[in-house]
């Protein structure tokens, strides 16, 4: 299928590669999300089998959409952009093509090993060590032939996106094997070098910088490219974008701790992991008002194209969620808000409002670029905006579901009598929550649908372009 | 000088060095030359056959 479209520059068979399969991942991920979402409304949907309960469920969901969907998403933006802003053809095709095939295996890895129970236990590192070495290796050819593109550019200046994506790719190597040091005791067990509060805290500096640079530096490169490509101007300022990257890169890694409130974590920490929460506002705002901007003079584009549509809707939601993340880390928010399902729906506002929502525009702009068509001529643009009206109320469904529950819940856990005792049990609480998490699934649904109608939208494009491919070759 | 010193004179050669990134960005010097890096996404014409930067308004 691949060489009537293959570019005489650059490498689009990878991209090609990763951006099909961010598609496929994204519907199995988010059908995965909407099984647990439903388990929490419904108990008995885990057919009291171990492979079905929630336990070994929700890290294959968090895994799927996090490394397989957004982790596709941002290999095949990085290729794309690498090349067209350096232009220059990849590094290395052999590395590239081993980042591919090796990526789809960790996933197929972790697909079977987790339902299987197989697992480190820690949050969105829950991969075995000998996957986790695989990871590795994968991670280091992708950085090498990351760097290796920007070496040879004939382009004199790094283009910001590049900044962003080199950021998010040292940082999560560096995250991920300090996170993952652990001793084999078998083939598929091992225990964590780090033991106790460091434990927690080195989890945590693993675990909100996989928001800070997976999910937030990595999407923002894809936004500084895509933004400006799709609104046919370039972003409002560079010279705010220098700024934004240096201040985001800097303070983000210091913001881990606010996972740990009123732990045994020591006060100080504590308290330095908030302050630094609410810095961190600065520069996440100033990043999203700067893709906002870039679209002055050019808003009347977004009533006839739904990609921009859903472009510039990633950056409400990444501002939303970046405003609530910094309020949640204030310690008096967050004895209210802790263990609560309001750090569900403020995770998913960020993940389905931001992260899919970007890359989704992203793709939109890029697939049928990928089979020798214009940018965004996709097969039905109709369906686009049926896929973005999907999307974005369904994560508002999502997302005001959870702030009910969440909000609900921590004042039922802190209620107390008049005698000192506890007002609510645990139990009561889980109760009350029934109707928000049904709201949840019906939200998650219409989630997916959206997403599944992307799949067929990507199907008949390809399609039709294999057909018009096939034409001018016999003609 | 204790530790406290190295990680106060820490604090104060990372705000010098984000005054410094300022300076830089902002610097009137460099104005024309960031105006035209922003432009670097729209530099790439070596397009397939059916391009998408055709409808570019700038």
């Amino acid at each position: 299928m691949s060489t009537a479209f293959d570019h005489p520059e650059y490498n689009y068979k990878v991209v090609r590669q990763f951006a099909i399969m961010t598609v496929v991942w994204g519907v199995v991920g988010m059908a995965v999300g909407v099984l647990i979402a439903a388990q929490l409304a419904w108990p008995q949907l885990n057919f009291d089998t171990p492979w079905f309960s929630f336990g070994r469920l929700r890290p294959l969901h968090t895994n799927a959409v996090i490394f397989a969907f957004g982790g596709c998403a941002l290999f095949a933006t990085s290729y794309y952009i690498v090349q067209r802003t350096c232009r220059t053809r990849l590094f290395s095709d052999t590395l590239a093509s081993f980042t591919f095939w090796g990526w789809q295996a960790v996933i197929v890895a972790a697909a079977i090993t987790l339902p299987m129970g197989l697992t480190s236990t820690k949050e969105y590192a829950e991969l075995e060590w000998p996957i986790d070495i695989l990871v590795t290796l994968v991670w280091v050819s992708y950085v090498i032939n990351f760097l290796g593109t920007l070496a040879i550019r004939k382009e004199s200046h790094i283009y910001v996106a590049n900044w962003f994506f080199a950021a998010f790719m040292i940082m999560i190597a560096i995250l991920y094997v300090g996170n993952n040091l652990a001793v084999p005791v078998s083939l598929t067990k091992s225990y964590s070098v780090w033991a106790g509060t460091v434990d927690a805290m080195i989890q945590w500096w693993w675990g909100h910088n996989a928001v800070g640079f997976f999910l937030t530096a990595g999407f923002l490169g894809i936004m500084y490219y895509f933004v400006p490509k799709q609104a046919g101007r370039p972003v409002y300022s560079y010279r705010l974008s220098i700024v934004h990257f240096w201040a985001l890169i800097s303070i983000y890694v210091w913001a881990g701790a606010h996972h740990l409130h009123y732990s045994a974590l020591p006060d100080w920490a504590q308290t330095s992991g908030m302050v630094m929460s609410l810095i961190l506002l600065a520069p996440s705002w100033g990043g999203m008002i700067n893709g906002m901007m870039t679209l002055s003079g050019a808003w009347h584009k977004l009533r006839t194209d739904p990609i921009l549509r859903f472009l510039v809707v990633s950056l409400s939601f990444y501002g939303m969620s970046t405003f609530e993340g910094p309020m949640m880390s204030i310690k008096t928010v967050n004895a209210l808000s802790h263990n609560t399902d309001w750090t569900i729906g403020h995770v998913h506002s960020g993940a389905l409002g931001w992260v899919a929502m970007v890359s989704i525009g992203a793709l939109y702009h890029l697939i049928p670029i990928m089979f020798g068509r214009k940018a965004g001529q996709m097969y039905s643009i109709g369906l686009i905006n049926v896929h973005f009206w999907l999307a974005t109320i369904g994560t508002v469904l999502y997302i005001a579901a959870m702030w009910v529950n969440g909000i609900m819940q921590g004042l039922m856990w802190r209620a107390v009598n008049e005698d000192g005792s506890l007002t609510y049990s645990f139990v009561e609480s889980v109760e009350a929550s029934h109707g928000g998490y049904v709201v949840r699934v019906l939200g998650g649904a219409f989630f997916l649908t959206g997403m599944l109608i992307m799949l067929f939208n990507v199907f008949m494009t390809t399609r039709e372009a294999k057909k018009e491919a096939a034409v001018a070759a016999h003609a | 000088m204790d530790i406290n010193d190295v990680r106060g004179l820490g604090s104060v050669f990372a705000l010098i060095a984000f005054m410094g990134i300022i300076w830089w960005a902002y610097g009137s010097s460099r104005k024309q030359r960031f105006k035209d890096d922003g432009d670097i996404p729209f530099r790439d014409n070596t397009e397939m056959p059916a391009d998408d930067d055709k409808d570019r308004s700038k």
